[in-house]
């Protein structure tokens, strides 16, 4: 249905000119520009509208009511207290906890999450039988909700009928209680994160790598590269531009992270697995003290903008300039 | 033509957005449209209730038509909605300052925080001559500085329901009536390698009843409520009762990796006592209907016993502790709203649904509605209950409420001392 209609609509833009030339071109031109400027601020509009509405009002809202002590009850919030709740906030070892907790879930993505998901990127990259098969096994965590995930593990990791501990118990090892003891529960949380998520990356990862082409890693083989060179040195720097995309959005998730963390195991053991989100939900919802989640939620809003804007400006702005750039800069 | 089509697409996903936006604000709001309306002789009641399991279902939807065939014109919206979605659903709806004309709540500081915000309705008047009719232990949550806004429907306390046959496999003979005697008998039973008490560390709320019950048995009942009007919960009263669950916890009376155990979950601690795993729980009066749906059941073996009495404490053990469910009216609801509440809070009505099963007795003189005989066995002793607590985390403003959940959960865990929680708990009620 499409393809016939844009042809239509390109046919029309290349007869439009000649019957526009002539002596009128110029003010014709600046119509032209007038009109476009105008097409531009119509088709924007909803867009515009849609996006002030439902992203920018929140946050002046949460930001506003992130300076009063709040209840969430009758109206408009009125005792305003400053600073108090962000300073609260600095104060209460949760919350600290929360944060350190999260600095652990990014630096565990990156070092392990990440790297297992490009392995077998590169592995399910070879010609071998049931590739296909391998890896729709590999994606398909992905697909699943993160409550089915989350109910699933609380299952497979029961302390005596669990999945997790009869396979031990077979092999003669006593199972740790992956769930309850707070401190093994952020390692346990970490395995389902990787469960849930690796899958995702490696489908990026894979995607990458088949951009690459051919030619470039036959040529330094010719060149004498061995696989672990060529793979160093042409396909590793070639990947960089969907590898640092993947590390952007386990980042962005990682200080996100709720659902799974709520139903795997609210929080607990005494908060030893409760990241911010789940912290904002807690004060939010079952302790009705709106304002203090807000202060909450505005800080774990300037932790992503503030990363995602310097990942933009310092990281990311390399890829504009595209990958074969990336690689001769390297050399 | 093409074009035209893509156009009336668009326009159609464009109008089931706008639609859908519009469905989700108009929750709640039809108090206002029902009043708008009653001129014209028609009116809408609006009821959100947590009744989506049988019997109480369907008993329900019979008990509307019912009401709405001997009032012409009124129309009850029955609205069941899962317990936990309906506490996120109503707390959306009241913070944008709606309500439904009628719906379930639990009393205490929740519902006081809805009065404040001038949400409810209040029923002295109005329902001034059917007040009278109720207990005065199911009445005490929905009143406060001498006014009613709310009613009962379910009456309920906690205590200890436990396994005949373990307990009688361990040697403990009768059910412990001293805190000494309770900590004997959880001796006797890891000695017999019974894993004595199951318990749901994960949902924090469990935790709380053992702390609840102590701090009544060793302060009293008094004590309490002026902690909660002082914000001091310091006093030795309370250290007291940290240090006796201490003892208590001290004994590792718990099955196996409890700190992550759910409640009605398929290995939580209501399918442990019910699988015979535990020999018992401290859990409410609905623990035995939960037994049957997250596991065996234990059938006749299933016994309940009151919470022990504290050597030396102020409070009586005749002092209950729980709490049950009430109806409260939305501030704009219809004359007609109260009407129905009068309708189904009639002996005629409410028995009937206490025969049910479901419900325990909230009006005087129902007590022996009740068939089963553990449930018979809970009703009586709210009937001849000396005093009443509703359980703290719907007593106090919520902050409070959950950080009494919150520190005592640490304490049993063992990472909070009884004097930091006391103090926990002081500390949140004081900024409150």
């Amino acid at each position: 249905m499409t393809p016939p209609a844009l042809a239509d609509e390109r046919r029309m833009t290349r007869t439009g000119p000649p019957r526009g030339a002539g002596p009128a071109a110029a003010p014709s031109a600046r119509r032209r520009r007038f009109r476009l400027l105008g097409t531009i601020t119509l088709f924007l509009l909803p867009a515009l509208v849609l996006f002030a509405l439902l992203v920018l009002a929140p946050i002046a809202v949460a930001v506003y009511t992130s300076a009063f002590k709040w209840n969430g009850l009758g109206g408009l919030p009125r005792n305003f207290v400053g600073l108090d709740n962000f300073t609260r906030m600095f104060g209460d070892e949760v919350f600290v906890g929360d944060l350190r907790r999260g600095a652990l879930l990014i630096a565990l993505s990156l070092v392990i999450q990440l790297p297992l998901a490009l392995a077998i990127a590169m592995l399910l990259n070879q010609r071998m039988r049931g590739r296909a098969v391998y890896r729709l096994l590999f994606f398909a965590p992905y697909v699943l909700s993160e409550v089915i995930t989350g109910v699933l593990f609380t299952m497979i990791f029961s302390p005596d009928a669990g999945l997790a501990n009869q396979i031990l118990g077979l092999a003669g090892i006593d199972g740790p209680q992956w769930l309850a003891d707070p401190s093994l529960v952020m390692m346990t949380l970490f395995l389902v994160m990787t469960w849930k998520y690796f899958g995702f990356h490696m489908i990026l990862y894979l995607a990458g790598r088949q951009g690459i082409p051919k030619e470039l890693g036959e040529a330094a083989a010719i060149d004498g590269a061995g696989p672990w060179k060529r793979f160093r040195y042409v396909t590793l720097p070639l990947l960089g531009p969907t590898i640092r995309v993947s590390v952007f959005l386990s980042v962005i998730g990682a200080i996100q992270l709720f659902d799974l963390v709520w139903v795997l195991t609210a929080g607990g053991p005494i908060h030893s697995s409760e990241t911010m989100a789940v912290t904002m939900f807690q004060f939010g919802f079952k302790r009705s003290q709106i304002g203090y989640a807000s202060a909450v939620s505005v800080v774990m809003f300037v932790i992503s903008l503030v990363f995602a804007l310097g990942y933009q400006r310092f990281v990311l702005r390399r890829d504009t300039e595209g990958a074969i750039t990336t690689m001769r800069a390297q050399r | 033509m093409a074009l035209g089509r893509r156009k009336a697409v668009t326009l159609a996903v464009a109008a089931l957005l706008i639609g859908g936006v519009a469905g989700c604000g108009g929750g709640g709001g039809t108090g206002d449209a029902a009043s708008g309306s009653a001129s014209s002789g028609k009116v809408t009641v609006e009821w959100w209730n947590i009744s989506t399991s049988e019997p109480l279902k369907s008993f329900w939807v019979q008990k509307v038509k019912e009401f709405e065939s001997a009032h012409p014109g009124v129309t009850i919206k029955n609205v069941p909605i899962e317990n936990e979605a309906f506490k996120a659903k109503l707390s959306t709806v009241t913070q944008s300052g709606k309500t439904p004309d009628i719906y379930t709540t639990w009393g205490g500081g929740v519902l006081k925080q809805q009065i404040d915000a001038g949400l409810v309705k209040e029923l002295t008047t109005d329902a001034a001559s059917w007040l009278g009719d109720f207990t005065p232990a199911a009445m005490q949550a929905y009143q406060f500085d001498g006014k009613s806004y709310g009613v009962p429907y379910d009456i309920g306390m906690v205590g200890f329901w436990y396994n005949k046959a373990l307990f009688t496999k361990a040697g403990v003979t009768t059910p412990p009536a001293t805190w000494t005697e309770f900590l004997d008998a959880v001796k006797k039973l890891k000695a017999a390698g019974v894993t004595p008490i199951a318990l749901a560390g994960k949902e924090k709320w469990p935790g709380h009843y053992y702390w609840a019950y102590l701090a009544m048995r060793i302060a009293g009942l008094d004590a309490l409520k002026q902690a909660a009007a002082d914000h001091d919960f310091t006093k030795p009263g309370f250290v007291a009762a940290g240090t006796r669950l201490k003892e208590l916890t001290d004994l590792q009376p718990f099955q196996k990796g409890f700190l992550g155990a759910g409640y009605s979950t398929p290995d939580g601690q209501a399918a442990t006592v019910s699988n015979g795993k535990a020999a018992m729980e401290l859990m409410g009066q609905w623990a035995p209907v939960v037994h049957k749906d997250a596991g065996k059941g234990l059938g006749d073996d299933l016994g309940f016993f009151g919470f022990p009495a504290v050597e030396g404490g102020a409070g009586s053990a005749t002092d209950v502790f729980g709490g049950g469910g009430g109806w409260a009216l939305g501030v704009n609801a219809p004359p007609a709203a109260t009407e129905f509440l009068k309708f189904i809070s009639s002996a005629q009505v409410h028995r009937a649904a206490v025969e049910t099963g479901a419900l325990l007795p909230v009006l005087k003189g129902e007590e022996d509605a009740v068939k089963d005989p553990n449930l018979s066995v809970v009703a009586k002793a709210l009937a001849g209950a000396t005093g009443f607590q509703l359980y703290l985390d719907q007593a106090y403003p919520p902050a409070v409420g959950q950080e009494v959940n919150d520190s005592v959960a640490a304490l049993i865990a063992g990472s909070k001392s009884p004097e930091q929680v006391a103090q926990a708990i002081t500390d949140t009620a004081e900024s409150e």
